[in-house]
């Protein structure tokens, strides 16, 4: 267990390494992008356009992203919904439930930035990035589900950045979505030639 | 934290054995109590000895938050109460302040109203019937009622540009008047929603599996519903018969010729069929509506932008998919309300679970809870 922790690290470290290394990568990327396993965390009204992404008509399965409201079999949780004073630490601990590596879509304006909830309300927290890392956010309120859709396809150019090396892993730094739909969070050096 | 085991301790029963009581915590997050609702549930073995709601995962303020807004600007805070319906409380809100500042409403917009609240009863029962099937195990029926969910929204849509929150009964009307071939459409649906319910009818209440899971289950007798403020098909499903549709009419609704379907003996199986019921007779006032909507005015004009009624209060309520939904406004003679306070029908009908759960299965539970159709929103507004 310890030397496949370490493995990224020591071919990272090693001469020519970098070479297996990235091959690796790009089998684990590719592999953890096209079966995102998603943990609906629906609280309020995205939790309808939630359900109705993964139904007939716009069928998320056919991107392997399936809804699977179990943190310890998911990927990436979509926080759709308002999250409330009382609601955010059983958001945070089933954050923590979910099994590396693992991502996080803020679905709608309220885990955006509390959206229509923002001003005059003592109970709203004002968006999930306030204790959870969020890598795409999608506006809307709600947003459709093929916004929803094309978050996931977001996930998956940032997931294929990643690596299974620690020193290679960047933190997410997180974003609001300046123009446009969806926007999703730039990572240091993504784009930089290394 | 799905399901977790919070405690457990040894007690001695009455004939002398001592049984392990469990107390497990089932939610926020649990995919079968249709949103936030925590449920701490003691058991006794499988079999549960009292379960106590845990209520304000989404208590957003929203009643709080209306008396900073001004009257217009209520009504898309009244939107994200009862997100499965959001028709409703928008009239609900339109109708109380329209009393409180003696707005009068074009007939169109009337009936306009009626037509989207009967589908919306469609959408919001077809919501409730899939996911209650779903938590019994019959997820088939889940894809089925959501299909014929996604056919309203996509008329809304086509109506006021939303899918789900449309902001589209507003104070004096609605937004917008039907566009080109709406109505036919309308018309092609309630044809087809027919058929799909009789198919719907025959795949989940003819298949023994589910009626096993669901008669006999979470018993509400008539006076208990009656007693504890059950409305809607929570308590038709009792055979208490009251529906404000029939019984204080309001609107157009005495023009039309319905029935309100109600059960006998108050199970789950009695409340879902009743909203199953409903749906047809939701069709036959949609197609009366249609034949019977003559052009006009769909808003009044000369509305002013900033509403401020004279000092006083006005209460209102309206037949929404869940039971009663009534708004009462204070006005205090300036533009903003002085206090808005949501009679909400799932909070009323919610507080039923402990004494239905009571001597059922932990399995049982969740399908109690799903005919209950509780929608968080508006039980924590």
């Amino acid at each position: 267990m310890a030397l496949v922790d370490r493995l990224g690290q020591t071919l990272d470290s090693g001469s020519g390494g970098g070479i297996i290394l990235t091959s690796v990568d790009a089998l684990a990327n590719w592999s953890r992008g096209k079966s995102l396993w998603a943990m609906p965390m629906g609280t309020a009204c995205c939790a309808m356009e939630l359900i109705a992404a993964s139904f007939n008509k716009f069928d998320f399965d056919r991107h392997g992203t399936f809804p699977r409201p179990d943190p310890r079999h998911t990927d990436v949780m979509v926080v759709a919904g308002t999250i409330t004073r009382k609601m955010a630490p059983a958001v945070k601990r089933l954050y923590e439930q979910m099994a590396d590596p693992k991502w996080v879509i803020a679905m709608g304006n309220c885990a955006i930035s509390g959206g229509i909830f923002y001003y005059d309300t003592y109970s709203v927290v004002r968006g999930v990035d306030e204790f959870l890392p969020v890598d795409v956010y999608i506006a809307g309120c709600p947003p459709r589900p093929e916004s929803l859709q094309d978050g996931v396809l977001r996930l998956r150019e940032i997931i294929a950045t990643g690596s299974i090396s620690p020193d290679r892993v960047r933190e997410a730094v997180l974003t609001l979505p300046s123009s446009g739909a969806v926007s999703f969070g730039k990572r240091p050096g993504e784009g930089e030639a290394r | 934290m799905s399901v977790e085991i919070e405690s457990r301790e040894c007690v001695v029963r009455g004939d002398g054995g001592v049984v392990e009581q469990l107390v497990v915590n089932v939610g926020p997050s649990h995919p079968s109590t249709h949103g936030v609702c925590r449920v701490i549930v003691h058991l006794d073995g499988e079999v549960v000895t009292k379960a106590e709601p845990v209520i304000g995962y989404l208590h957003r303020g929203i009643e709080k938050m209306a008396e900073n807004r001004t009257y217009l600007q209520v009504v898309p805070l009244t939107d994200r109460l009862d997100y499965v319906g959001s028709m409703y409380a928008n009239w609900a809100y339109c109708r109380a302040l329209e009393r409180l500042a003696g707005i009068r409403v074009p007939e169109r917009a009337e009936y306009l109203r009626v037509i989207v609240c009967e589908m919306q009863r469609i959408a919001s029962h077809m919501m409730s019937l899939g996911s209650a099937a779903a938590d019994s195990g019959a997820a088939t029926m889940f894809i089925y009622a959501f299909d014929q969910r996604e056919r309203i929204i996509e008329l809304f849509e086509e109506l006021c540009g939303a899918r789900l929150t449309y902001n589209y009964v507003r104070p004096g009307g609605v937004s917008f008047d039907v566009p080109e071939g709406w109505v036919e459409t309308a018309l092609a649906f309630c044809r087809t929603h027919r058929a799909a319910l009789t198919e719907m009818d025959r795949l989940y209440f003819g298949n023994v599996i589910a009626r096993d899971r669901l008669k006999g289950v979470g018993v509400l007798s008539a006076a208990d519903a009656v007693a504890w403020g059950a409305s809607g098909p929570v308590a038709r499903g009792s055979g208490v018969n009251f529906d404000l549709r029939k019984h204080d009419p309001y609107s157009v609704y005495p023009r039309f010729d319905f029935d309100v379907p109600t059960g006998s003996n108050g199970d789950c199986y009695d409340r879902a069929r009743v909203r199953l019921f409903e749906c047809y007779e939701s069709c036959r006032i949609l197609e009366q509506a249609i034949a019977q909507m003559e052009p006009g005015p769909f808003r009044t004009e000369g509305l002013p932008r900033l509403l401020a009624p004279r000092p006083g209060d006005a209460y209102d309520h309206i037949e929404s998919a869940r039971g009663s939904l009534g708004v009462y406004l204070v006005a205090d003679g300036t533009p903003r309300p002085y206090r808005m306070k949501v009679r909400s029908p799932a909070f009323c009908n919610l507080a039923l679970l402990p004494m239905l759960a009571e001597g059922h299965m932990l399995s049982d539970l969740v399908v109690i809870l799903g005919s209950l159709d509780p929608v968080f929103g508006e039980v924590d507004r």
